[in-house]
């Protein structure tokens, strides 16, 4: 008997995915928004990466957080860093379940403990910013 | 198991995530608004920029969100329908969050 070695191809189906798919469903759709904040994050890591190779001539380094370009590339990027914030807050309780004993530490104390820590070093910061001024 | 590299990116990605979350939207109404509007002179700013503490805070707040933007990137890419791109696209976004921080180094050593 010979062995005919060329491999069955399997017969799964694999489902066509529209490109669109994050488009019919609101739950999808916020997903993908939350996956791309990264973009934002990303992005505004390259400003400062830009804002600190300028950080050596006084007038430009002004001019650059005074252009029109800078402030409205802001005013789209801060929203979305704040929903990366919010939804990254919530998540955490879902991926970090702590046990104090036979106790589950509520959920809403882990995500509560973030909001207060988000509001002291954003309070902080601000402080040390405007005590240099 | 084959070996993966997945656990060391998936913690520089949740590194930057919380970064990310508590660091940048401060940051970013500094100088994306008060500056512009006059709360915060630029001059000031500048002068912060040069201590050394805050060019460690401006080296993580650069670093680890690339970090966080790569790994998420990579992947949301790919759900959008960028597929067949290979080891392409994981080589330009971690390659990317590499470049990144050498120059953020070398910019930060350099002031």
């Amino acid at each position: 008997m010979t062995v005919n070695s060329t491999p069955k191809k399997s017969k799964e189906l694999i489902r066509p995915m529209p490109a669109n798919w994050w488009l019919q469903k609101r739950t999808y759709f916020l997903f993908m928004v939350r996956e791309l904040t990264c973009v934002f994050v990303g992005g505004y890591a390259v400003f400062l990466l830009i804002l600190v190779g300028r950080a050596n001539d006084a007038q430009v380094f002004s001019g650059l957080l005074h252009s029109p370009l800078s402030i409205g590339l802001h005013l789209i990027a801060l929203p979305m860093v704040v929903y990366h914030s919010i939804t990254w807050f919530n998540l955490t309780p879902k991926v970090m379940v702590v046990w104090r004993g036979e106790e589950r530490v509520s959920p809403l104390l882990i995500a509560g403990s973030n909001y207060v820590a988000w509001l002291m070093i954003s309070f902080l910061v601000a402080w040390i910013a405007f005590k240099a001024e | 198991m084959a070996k993966s590299n997945e656990p060391g990116w998936w913690s520089l990605f949740s590194a930057g995530g919380v970064v990310a979350a508590l660091f940048l939207p401060i940051t970013m109404f500094l100088t994306g608004i008060a500056v512009p509007i006059g709360w915060l002179s630029a001059e000031s700013l500048r002068g912060l920029v040069h201590h050394p503490l805050t060019r460690l805070y401006l080296l993580l707040l650069i670093s680890l969100p690339l970090f966080h933007w790569a790994h998420r990137f990579r992947y949301a890419a790919v759900d959008l329908g960028f597929k067949g791109l290979g080891g392409l696209l994981p080589a330009v976004c971690y390659g990317g969050a590499i470049l990144g921080t050498v120059m953020a180094v070398f910019l930060l050593v350099r002031l």
